[in-house]
């Protein structure tokens, strides 16, 4: 019984890693392609004659002409890097409070909060421009990474309140009656409980920076301080697109992100092997 | 822990202090690539070196670009000179994004440039522009298939692409747009030229429904004779290849020759630029023929600067002068702003036509769409009325807060505040500034029409006609009405698979016993780490009715294949599964998150009693899961409703705008329809009521979720 249940679940997730990778290996299939797209309908992902050629053009192998400078590899990690430490920090204590207190405006903000999710991005482009500039913060990786961070900032709120929910409000008054202050407790106490739930919001908000490229290239003017994103959009023209070294620029851009995923899935494994909240 | 928290800030402050400004120079920005980019950057160097000026330059991508110099320029943030189409010349006009280019086109200059370039920038009298190069279509030839051969398209172009259709409807004697500026898809050329080609698509003469890369690769692989492109085309085909290009060919039913489309590649001035002297003299000195030269031998541009075709490497290569030839046949393209509007009606009435459509019903189709989007906005009201109703609203919230302030306890409740309030003051600062000023200032250009620079005052206009369907019939195409029972269906179909997916597989993977899991777990987030814009991409071209990977599994499982974008259930079905496959990972991880909270003990000690594993997971996982995921639902929710890219992306809103939802609809206000930024506007504050109305709704049926 225990085998068939394991043997099935093996299966369900068999089938979904299928899907979740079928597509990817088009674009793997596009950047090893020379002629970038197949002209033939076929089921497998197989590169008419396959070759580097595209991720030797995307890091300057061929003419020296990189498209992928260390300098933007810096700077978006530093931008994505620091757009999820400012949410974190920033959300954490808020969805803290949300959690474990009652105070005035707590329903009105909360509820202003989300109607802010439900405004469509469209009309806000030019005034978040003309805030930045009033800041003096046009064209540079601080400006990008506030624009960013208020994105960022009320699902991590939303995120982190439901954390605290979940964590019984027993051990922090424990800790109190132990003689604890009640920042004491959030930071030793409760704060550690929620770790899985920081590590989730904190990969969100750098995904949600590391792909970024329209406000990017809006809002910054030197090259020195483009992201990535930024860089790789540029082989799509506007009459053509060099599919195999954006596909190619694509893959290596998404290698990181899957190093981070790597480390901070750990996180999430390690809450469940400490015993969780109950320890 | 708060020492890292505060390391982690000081850090991310410090490394994002901005940099110190830059020396004088001139500044010029383009979305150059390639051998384009590195002869600029050349030439730059050597204007440098002769003439003590520095250039720096500044590579944009396209898809930034317009945007970009719209919000910089008129804020002084601008480059001096940037390249640009000559076709954005009347939008850039009306934003006050270009200046008259002055001397940097002397009377002397005058006659060594194309004449039909010079005129493309020229309007009301004043040049605009300092002509680079021209770009039009020209007919490719493989000189290695034999005409007639078997399995072989004589001709591969995009037949639905507006672009391409003008040279075809031009044999036809028709235009896009009128001189007058009124729309042009609607006389009898435009009714011939379309049954023209779908009667070529029906005998196989040209492919049906091919974009840019396919042609490519059809006319690369000489599986097609004969391709309509542009110069870009040459630099993507194999060394090994044989081809020529020469002018497009003649079209049999009419005897007349086909006229593409020109666009004028230009130096274009800044207002602040056309005051430096030194900016016009680079621009003068880019377009001339010096530099021409350069950009000819180098960077393969066919250039407006005639002194340059005097040079025999210039004049002898054959693929520039079959471009050079043919720009001197073609049309430039109309800088109307109205341009902008045009192609929208006009592909969908095309393809509509190509599905087997009556063409003069989908093309009168076409014209009133487009003349529906250049409605010119209501007049202005006074804005007594509205400011009034603002007021009165104002004047009740501060009765009722005055009111909460009397009632008894109240003191006592703000003095208990004082310590959540440390907590969430730093939150309330950065929402409201970064969030909700940026929004309240958006939401106010919704009471504007007209451009940016000039906006015209309209009450609540722009709301009455998105309410009334512009006049329309309420469930007519693309009315608000129908497009929200689409955006409806859109966010359910997809936040269920989301859900479903996500926290099956987050269940199933935290399995402690599970093998293997470190590896799936990096496998299934996947979607979510490669650039969307890709992926997205990658979708749309597995759906693809003759080349997709969606349609050989179907045909090697034995069903027929789908054309998926032509009807509205296989379009969004597509559109669906994209954006599933995209946002599953972001649930399972949430999941994977919310379910660590969820002790060990419990699930075990449910075991004992003896619940089944459906029950365990009914009565223990989910209500436990249920605060972690609330939001996560909630806001995925709301940002589905909200999620364009891949709508725009997949469908495109095919077939015939069937599948677009409201936020695309609001894009296209705001980018495709003569930039009504207002009117775009008034879409945002409509959806964010909806929004608002139905999380109301929703926390009153499903408890608090949401408060």
């Amino acid at each position: 019984m225990k085998r068939l249940e394991s043997v099935l679940a093996h299966l369900g997730v068999i089938v979904g890693v299928v899907f979740a990778v079928y597509p990817l290996l088009w674009v793997v299939s596009v950047a090893l392609s020379p002629g970038a797209m197949s002209s033939h309908a076929q089921a497998l992902p197989w590169p008419e004659s396959p070759s580097l050629d595209a991720f030797a053009d995307v890091l300057g192998l061929r003419d020296g002409h990189s498209a992928v400078f260390a300098r933007q590899v810096v700077n978006s990690l530093v931008v994505s890097l620091a757009t999820a430490a400012v949410a974190v920090a920033v959300a954490t204590p808020a969805a803290y409070a949300l959690a474990r207190f009652r105070f005035v405006g707590k329903t009105w903000g909360t509820r202003t909060l989300l109607a802010t999710q439900m405004f469509p991005a469209v009309a806000s482009a030019v005034p978040l421009y003309l805030l930045l500039e009033a800041m003096h913060l046009l064209d540079s990786r601080a400006g990008l990474v506030l624009v960013y961070a208020s994105t960022a900032v009320p699902f991590a709120i939303f995120q982190m309140r439901g954390a605290f929910d979940a964590v019984p409000i027993d051990l922090e008054e424990a800790a109190m009656v132990d003689g604890a202050s009640r920042a004491g407790a959030f930071w030793r106490v409760a704060l550690p409980a929620v770790r899985p739930a920081i590590a989730v919001t904190a990969l969100f908000a750098f995904m949600s920076a590391w792909n970024e490229f329209i406000l990017a290239a809006t809002l910054l003017s030197r090259e020195s301080a483009f992201t990535l994103p930024v860089v790789l959009q540029r082989y799509v023209g506007e009459h053509d697109t060099a599919w195999g070294p954006f596909a190619a620029g694509a893959i290596l851009v998404s290698v990181p992100v899957m190093a981070l995923f790597y480390v901070a899935q750990r996180q999430l494994v390690a809450g469940l092997t400490a015993g969780g909240v109950k320890g | 822990m708060r020492r890292l928290f505060a390391l982690l800030l000081v850090a991310a402050i410090v490394s994002v202090l901005p940099a110190c400004s830059e020396p004088p120079s001139i500044v010029l920005w383009h979305s150059y690539r390639g051998e384009e980019e590195r002869a600029l950057v050349e030439l730059a160097k050597r204007y440098e070196r002769e003439h003590g000026l520095h250039v720096e330059l500044l590579a944009l991508p396209f898809d930034a670009y317009t945007a970009k110099l719209q919000a910089a320029v008129p804020r002084a943030h601008g480059p001096d000179v940037f390249i640009d189409a000559h076709e954005r010349l009347g939008i850039y006009r009306r934003e006050g994004v270009v200046a008259p280019v002055g001397d940097a086109v002397p009377p002397e200059d005058v006659g060594s440039y194309e004449p039909t370039a010079l005129d493309a920038v020229t309007i009301d009298g004043s040049r605009w522009g300092v002509p680079l190069s021209t770009k039009c279509l020209a007919l490719y030839v493989n000189d290695d298939v034999p005409a007639g051969a078997p399995d072989v398209y004589p001709l591969a172009y995009e037949a639905e692409n507006p672009y391409h259709h003008a040279a075809v409807l031009s044999a036809f004697g028709g235009a896009l747009l009128a001189p007058d500026g009124s729309y042009g898809f609607d006389d009898d050329a435009a009714v011939r030229s379309v049954l023209y080609v779908r009667e070529l698509i029906a005998k196989h003469a040209i492919p049906g429904d091919a974009n840019g890369a396919l042609v490519k690769q059809l006319f690369a692989s000489g599986r097609a004779r004969t391709s309509i492109d542009g110069p870009w085309l040459a630099a993507d085909l194999p060394p090994s290849l044989h081809f020529h290009v020469e002018p497009l060919p003649v079209v049999q039913e009419t005897g007349r020759r086909m006229r593409p489309l020109l666009t004028v590649e230009a130096v274009m001035l800044s207002p602040s630029g056309a005051r430096r002297p030194e900016a016009r003299a680079f621009a003068r000195w880019l377009g001339g023929p010096e530099a021409a030269l350069v950009r000819a031998t180098e960077a393969h541009q066919v250039v407006a600067s005639e002194p340059a075709w005097r040079d025999p490497r210039v004049a002898g290569d054959p693929l520039l002068a079959a471009f050079h030839e043919q720009a001197r046949a073609a049309d430039p393209m109309p800088t109307s702003t109205r341009m902008r509007a045009v192609w929208v009606p006009v592909q969908e009435a095309m393809r509509r036509v190509f599905r087997g459509e009556d063409a003069r019903v989908a093309l009168d189709d076409g014209k009133r769409r487009f003349e529906d989007a250049l409605k010119p906005p209501p007049p202005p009201p006074s804005p007594a009325p509205l400011a009034i109703a603002l007021g009165a609203l104002a004047l009740v919230g501060a009765l009722f807060a005055v009111r909460r302030a009397r009632t008894p306890g109240f003191r006592q409740q703000l003095r208990e505040s004082r310590t959540p309030y440390r907590y969430v003051a730093h939150a309330a600062v950065v929402v409201f500034v970064l969030v909700v000023l940026p929004l309240a200032a958006g939401a106010l250009t919704s009471l504007f029409a007209g451009t940016r620079a000039d906006p015209r005052y309209v009450g609540l206009g722009n709301y009455l006609a998105i309410l009334t369907a512009r006049g329309g019939p309420l469930l007519g195409h693309g009315s608000f009405y129908v497009t929200l029972i689409v955006t409806v269906l859109w966010t359910v179909c997809n936040v269920t698979l989301h859900v479903a997916i996500g926290v099956a597989l987050g269940v199933v993977l935290s399995r402690p016993v599970m093998r293997l899991k470190g590896f799936y777990r990096v496998l299934l987030v996947l979607p979510w780490a490669v650039p969307s814009y890709v992926t997205a991409l990658a979708w749309k071209g597995m759906f693809h009715r003759q080349f997709g990977a969606i349609n050989a599994i179907l045909s090697f499982l034995g069903v027929q294949p789908v054309s998926w974008f032509s009807h509205f259930s296989t379009a969004l079905a597509a559109n669906v599964a994209t954006n599933t496959w995209l946002g599953f990972p972001f649930m399972m991880v949430v999941t994977l998150g919310a379910l660590t909270s969820i002790p060990r003990e419990v699930l075990e000690a449910a075991e004992v009693d003896g619940a089944t594993r459906w029950q365990r997971f009914r009565g223990v996982t989910v209500p436990l899961l249920k605060p972690t995921m609330l939001p996560a639902v909630v806001l995925g929710s709301v940002w589905t409703f909200n999620m364009f890219n891949v709508v725009f992306l997949v469908s495109g809103g095919e077939p015939d705008g069937s599948t677009e939802i409201l936020v695309s609809d609001a894009y296209r206000w705001a980018f495709t329809r003569d930039a009504q930024y207002g009117y775009a506007a008034a879409y945002a504050v409509l959806i964010f009521l909806i929004l608002a109305a139905g999380s109301r709704l929703l926390s009153r049926v499903g408890g608090e979720a949401t408060t």
